[in-house]
């Protein structure tokens, strides 16, 4: 009932807009079109001015209202991060300044140079100088914006510090899968055609390789803080992104061709808690990439921690080799988890 | 016609030649209703077609904006309305996520492809090329003819898929595969994706039709006197615009016939080790990325085939508003090639982070932020023209200020984007959403507005209401910013484009009230370009009759023919042109027709 109420109201100011707008029409033909023009021209340009001042005046409300919900409020939790906010607030600066000299300069000419009989329009076809000045400057400024950029850029992809911590990623519709190394530090060998979830082999590791046998499989990130930690990325069906907004990164999953991402988190998730004075935080992995229908709830957590809290973690978990041996063969499971654990209490 | 009626066009209505006497004088066929309105071959016919159909493209992609905007701005509401209108899509009133995700593909490839490519570029270079410089028609009206034809049955196809049970398209108007390739991962990715690719294909052929007539018109049919630097920027614009398309669509052609037989013929060019909801396919070797390289290939240049039409049309309108010449003309022209060239340099700046060699990307960094050099020029070049000009607020003009404000605002987040440094933070954010509306969405639409308010004259003798047009600027403009700037706050905030709820994300719910703000912004805008449909369709019929030859006062060509041109556009010889197009207040004239002679010791310019 109320939509039809709605559409009968935005009828209505259809067509008094339309009866009006055919009314001044025809006044405007009786009091005289060059009357009408220069009235309606005054308008327009006093409306340049109202939405010059009014428009600056929103920008700056817009900010006081929203800066604080956005991450510039809070500190980036990786040194990649860092570099990225400053880069940020460079660009800002650069790129703010242009802006309001540009729109204050389009809407006040408007103004100030709206019709009248008495000026006759300047002819100014074209001048060396002041084009010169337009192409260098600007180009100027560019420079140093894209050295500061590819200076930070190429700091951050380039290699890992051979002491970072590797986890693997892996992205599938709609859910992220993780696994690390093991004490080994080197991820077993894959082939996608042994994945196989249904058996306890979702990621499609070979368990041929040796190098499997300690590789602990969990849904949720753990990291030490301050630790450099390489993300070796992969997705299983269609193209993911590992999304960090935290730490200011993120990186595609693309079938059949792992990518990787290294940075050092700065901040542990409680530490997180109280900078950001929200009890809740967590450190999120979104995707950014569409992958599907439930794109928008493909969400993974990452839980930084200090040393100990990992290692109490770390403690926790069996290599997922173990425990599908456990449960295949219950009975000699025994003798088998005592010596498979033994490792993992040699990394404790 | 002589050069003297001209002369006095704005002011001597009994020069004027009505079409009735001479405008069919050297057609002596008679046009039967489908010659003249179906199967036409004059362009300005042809012109109105590729307007009309845009029109009502850009309706149709309009409306799927509202209403995914509903879902965003109001994600705890049902409306069941919905569910009368869109069945299973949208069960208990609520959008499901397939419907959400086919929305939003289908506003982007309608609004990209159909609205401002065909409905943009379709529109003016066919009105504009054989009036401007001084043609009677395309080189090859024929090939004008299938190029609408072509789009009218893309548009056909892609209408259809709206019907299909498994829906259309709903992988993201980039169509990335694998999502696009697997009917298993995608209800989108079935029968709809292979609407989309076969739409898609007519669509480029109707592209490239177009294209290489009108960059043959414009190196072959220039009237006599109408050297390459004698065109109004317009010309210029769309000339680039062309080549364009003519070198970068062929290679999205190709990137949608590999993703055709991966999908229908078991090819593996873009699969590779593939494991779908359990189902291990024998794909290998194949590279998901490859796809993004020929997809970018064409997409960036195509952010360009969108623009530059509008930048000519602006400076065109700009000064003949101004009163006063272009400033720069040579470094307008130069900047739009150096764009042009650009254009096909830079399209990796969309791949930073699918793990592009970081090495190659910083070249396509430099390239990318390389742009913003003659786009600044361009910018500073329009504010020159309006400095000391004698300015008339018609409602092109406006359209045409509204285009330099967002074309600033939009270019400088630009050099955020550009920045691979910024871009591993902000990429596929909110701030790439309110970047490219906002540069390439409604700039380009205030370009196609200025040109349609400008020219509608031309096209049909008759004025669009005045009122109605002032209404619609001033709330496009402050409606366009009012959706699009606080949207910028979203993308520093990290929130992820292309998600239909945020409520589950401790990093992203807290933005609730301002989508429902921006969601009823998008409404009212949207009614209001309902006003601008209604505003033209009424004017077509009951417009205010245009009574002088010259309406504003303009230098080019077009304005030298009678008001309601036939085909042919010059009743008599055609004209001939003696100087630039920019002569606005020079030695004391308001205005100096192209077709004026120098007089003696007049420098050029």
């Amino acid at each position: 009932m109320s939509g039809y109420f709605i559409l009968a109201i935005l009828a209505l100011a259809f067509v008094v807009t339309f009866q009006i707008a055919k009314a001044s029409e025809y006044v405007s033909v009786l009091k005289g079109e060059e009357k009408t023009f220069r009235q309606n021209n005054r308008i327009n340009a006093f409306l340049f001015i109202i939405f010059l001042v009014g428009g600056l005046a929103a920008a700056w409300w817009c900010n006081e209202a929203f800066y604080g919900k956005t991450l510039l409020a809070q500190p980036a939790a990786s040194e990649h991060g860092e570099k990225i906010d400053l880069m940020l607030m460079i660009t800002i600066a650069v790129t703010g300044v242009v802006f309001i000299l540009t729109q204050v300069l389009l809407f006040w000419f408007a103004y100030k140079y709206q019709y009248t009989e008495k000026r006759v329009a300047y002819f100014f076809p074209h001048n060396n100088k002041l084009e010169l000045i337009w192409t260098v400057v600007p180009a100027i400024f560019l420079t140093v914006l894209v050295g500061y950029g590819l200076y930070f850029w190429l700091k951050m992809t380039g290699d890992a510090p051979k002491d970072a911590q590797i986890v693997e990623i892996t992205g599938k519709q709609f859910n992220w899968m993780v696994r690390y190394p093991g004490k080994d530090k080197v991820l077993g060998r894959k082939n996608y055609r042994l994945t196989d979830a249904s058996s306890g082999n979702a990621l499609g590791v070979d368990w041929e390789d040796g190098a499997s046998h300690d590789d602990l499989e969990a849904t949720e990130v753990h990291l030490v803080v301050n630790k450099p930690v390489q993300l070796v990325i992969n997705a299983q069906d269609v193209i993911h992104d590992v999304g960090l907004v935290h730490f200011r990164l993120k990186m595609d999953a693309v079938p059949g061709i792992p990518t990787t991402l290294w940075f050092t988190p700065k901040y542990t998730t409680a530490q997180m808690k109280e900078i950001t004075g929200n009890k809740n935080f967590v450190y999120e992995i979104s995707c950014d990439q569409m992958c599907g229908a439930g794109h928008y709830s493909m969400r993974g957590v990452i839980v930084v921690e200090t040393q100990a809290e990992y290692d109490a973690w770390l403690a926790t978990k069996k290599p997922q080799y173990v425990i599908l041996q456990e449960q295949n063969n219950p009975a000699p499971a025994a003798a088998d988890s005592t010596s498979a654990s033994k490792p993992l209490a040699q990394m404790n | 016609m002589s050069s003297e009626t001209i002369l006095h066009g704005h002011a001597t209505e009994a020069a004027v030649h009505g079409h009735e006497a001479h405008g069919e004088h050297e057609h002596h066929h008679e046009d039967s209703f489908l010659t003249k309105y179906i199967f036409s071959t004059d362009h300005k016919m042809i012109a109105k077609q590729f307007l009309i159909t845009g029109m009502i493209w850009a309706i149709i992609g309009g409306l799927f904006s509202v209403l995914f905007r509903l879902q965003l701005g109001y994600p705890d509401m049902s409306f069941p309305f919905l569910e009368d209108l869109f069945g299973k899509w949208a069960a208990g009133g609520r959008i499901s996520n397939e419907f959400y995700y086919a929305l939003v593909t289908m506003h982007g490839t309608i609004l990209v492809f159909f609205v401002l490519t065909a409905g943009l570029s379709g529109t003016f270079a066919n009105l504009l090329i054989p009036l401007q410089i001084g043609a009677r028609d395309m080189a090859s009206g024929f090939l004008n003819m299938l190029s609408y034809w072509f789009f009218f049955l893309a548009s056909i196809v892609m209408f259809a898929s709206l019907f299909i049970q498994t829906g259309p398209a709903s992988g993201g108007w980039t169509i990335y595969p694998p999502l696009s390739a697997l009917g298993q991962a995608n209800e989108g990715s079935k029968l709809g994706m292979d609407f989309w690719l076969i739409s898609m294909a007519l669509f480029i052929v109707s592209s490239l039709l177009g294209g290489l007539n009108y960059i043959s018109t414009i190196l072959n049919l220039r009237t006599k006197g109408m050297s390459m630097t004698k065109m109004p920027l317009t010309i210029w614009a769309i000339f680039f615009t062309a080549v364009l398309g003519v070198l970068s669509f062929p290679v999205l052609l190709s990137g949608a016939v590999l993703l055709l037989f991966d999908r229908n013929l078991g090819t593996s060019f873009y699969l590779s080790e593939i494991v779908v909801k359990g189902e291990i396919l024998p794909n290998e070797g194949g590279s998901a990325i490859l796809f993004q390289h020929l997809f970018w290939f064409l997409g960036h240049p195509e952010v360009y085939i969108i623009l530059l039409p509008a930048m000519g049309m602006v400076s065109e309108i700009m000064s003949v508003n101004s009163r006063k010449p272009i400033f720069g003309y040579l470094a307008m022209i130069a900047s739009l090639f150096a764009i042009c060239i650009l254009a096909f340099l830079v399209w990796a700046h969309h791949m930073f982070v699918t793990g592009l060699n970081p090495f190659l990307g910083a070249f396509f960094v430099l390239l990318t932020l390389l742009i913003a050099v003659p786009s600044a020029i361009k910018v500073f070049n329009w504010l020159t023209t309006l400095w000391r000009g004698n300015i008339r607020f018609t409602p092109a003009m406006l359209f045409a200020i509204g285009f330099v404000s967002l074309f600033i605002s939009g270019g400088l987040t630009g050099i955020f984007l550009g920045n691979s440094t910024l871009d591993i933070h902000l990429h596929d954010t909110y701030f790439v959403v309110a970047h490219f509306h906002i540069v390439m969405g409604v700039a380009s639409f205030f370009g196609m507005f200025a040109g349609v308010y400008h020219w509608f004259p031309k096209m049909y003798g008759r004025y669009l209401n005045n009122t109605m047009s002032f209404i619609h600027f001033w709330v496009t403009l402050v409606g366009a910013y009012l959706i699009f700037w606080p949207m910028h706050y979203q993308g520093l905030a990290g929130m992820p484009r292309r998600y239909t709820d945020f409520s589950n994300w401790e990093s992203f719910k807290n933005f609730a009230e301002m989508n429902r703000f921006i969601s009823t912004v998008a409404m009212i805008v949207f009614a209001i370009q309902l006003l601008f449909v209604f505003n033209f369709f009424y004017s077509i019929f009951k417009g205010r009759k245009v009574t002088s030859q010259n309406p504003w006062g303009a230098n080019t060509l077009e304005w030298t023919t009678p008001i309601n041109p036939g085909h042919g556009n010059w009743p008599g010889e055609l004209p001939e042109v003696h100087r630039w197009p920019y002569d606005y207040g020079k030695d004391g004239r308001e205005f100096i027709p192209q077709t004026e002679p120098l007089g003696e010791g007049e420098a050029e310019h």
